[in-house]
């Protein structure tokens, strides 16, 4: 039961750090400074998010485990994140495309954790929801300038999200932790939401001339702790310093 | 970005009851991603609770080289200022 907690709690937060992780890649190098410094205070918000889970987890993990134990010096097998949150950068519209489709995955399972009889998971929902919201009209209003914009960015931003739309049916997968947690009142059920995402969605997409993917084939694994080739070079830079410098600290 | 977006100017209200006040300016495409990137610009620690943003070509500015005929004029009319008065001990913030 505790360890379904520990996973569950990690299957959120691993979400936040590894996308913030991704965005964090782009400081310095976004395509104007206003953008960089946008998707740079997205990242900090998802990273401030994945801390408190942190802080939380280690509580429940006991001994003498801290938060940069569990954000740190994990393998990667046993990072629960979803694919998507994984994907590399390539270029701003593949940034902006993954942003849009987690966006409105968080902010849905959010206000859904919000209702836990979990006092903390509650809490942390509540607080995120509003960075979140955010984080979903900004990447919407991308979506929709790059798909009405010129040609290039229109062919550009399709191509962005049919190439991600594979990694969108696992944020309704459910492991066994979740179906735990959900019984108990404490975790979302995600599937309950899943045609309200792809409505939202698909409603944007439409909105911006663009096309929603019909794939059927979809991947799957990454709540599992099994990854795409992306995961392990991004804990490397991620890790370097608790690896190289044991237990330092900041 | 071979072409720039163009130029907005920033004013951020720092809190209720007190004016907007020019923060800096930013480029953006048109006014809604300007007043996004403000938001994300100038009001990341905590800075303010309203926002404005005007197309930097819609302001009309003075010439720095007329400023001898604009301001000199008043540099040597100093009964213009309100220091001639004897202030009451009560009377506070003036």
């Amino acid at each position: 039961m505790k360890e379904y907690l520990y996973k569950y709690i990690l299957g959120i937060a691993d979400n936040s750090l590894i996308l913030g992780q991704r965005l964090g890649e782009l400081c310095g190098h976004g395509p104007s400074l206003e953008i960089d410094i946008a998707c740079t205070n997205i990242s900090l918000d998802l990273f401030g998010q994945s801390r408190s889970y942190y802080q939380y987890a280690a509580t429940i993990k006991g001994g003498n485990t801290t938060e940069d134990d569990i954000a740190f010096l994990r393998k990667e097998r046993e990072y629960l994140n979803l694919l998507l949150v994984e994907q590399p950068n390539r270029n701003f519209a593949h940034t902006m495309a993954r942003q849009f489709l987690f966006d409105h995955f968080h902010l849905l399972l959010l206000k859904e954790l919000e209702k836990s009889t979990d006092f903390t998971l509650s809490a942390i929902a509540k607080k995120s929801i509003k960075e979140v919201s955010y984080h979903a009209r900004f990447s919407s209003d991308w979506i929709k300038r790059l798909g009405n914009g010129t040609a290039i960015s229109h062919d550009k931003i399709q191509i962005a999200i049919d190439s991600l739309w594979t990694y969108t049916d696992e944020l309704f997968h459910q492991t066994e932790a979740d179906k735990t947690m959900v019984s108990e009142g404490i975790g979302v059920d995600v599937t309950k939401f899943k045609e309200i995402y792809l409505q939202k969605v698909s409603d944007i997409i439409t909105e911006a001339t663009l096309k929603t993917p019909e794939t059927t084939w979809f991947q799957k694994g990454g709540k599992q702790g099994v990854h795409t080739e992306h995961l392990g070079y991004l804990l490397s830079d991620l890790q370097y310093m608790q690896r190289t410098y044991p237990n330092m600290e900041w | 970005m071979k072409k720039n977006w163009p130029l907005w100017e920033v004013f951020v209200r720092s809190k209720n009851g007190l004016e907007h006040r020019h923060s800096g300016s930013l480029h953006a495409a048109d006014a809604e991603m300007a007043l996004e990137n403000a938001r994300d610009v100038y009001t990341r620690r905590n800075e303010g609770v309203s926002i404005w943003v005007v197309a930097s070509n819609n302001i009309t500015a003075s010439n720095p080289e007329n400023n001898g005929e604009l301001f000199e004029p008043a540099q040597d009319k100093v009964y213009r200022h309100p220091t001639f008065y004897e202030l009451p001990d009560d009377v506070k913030h003036m």
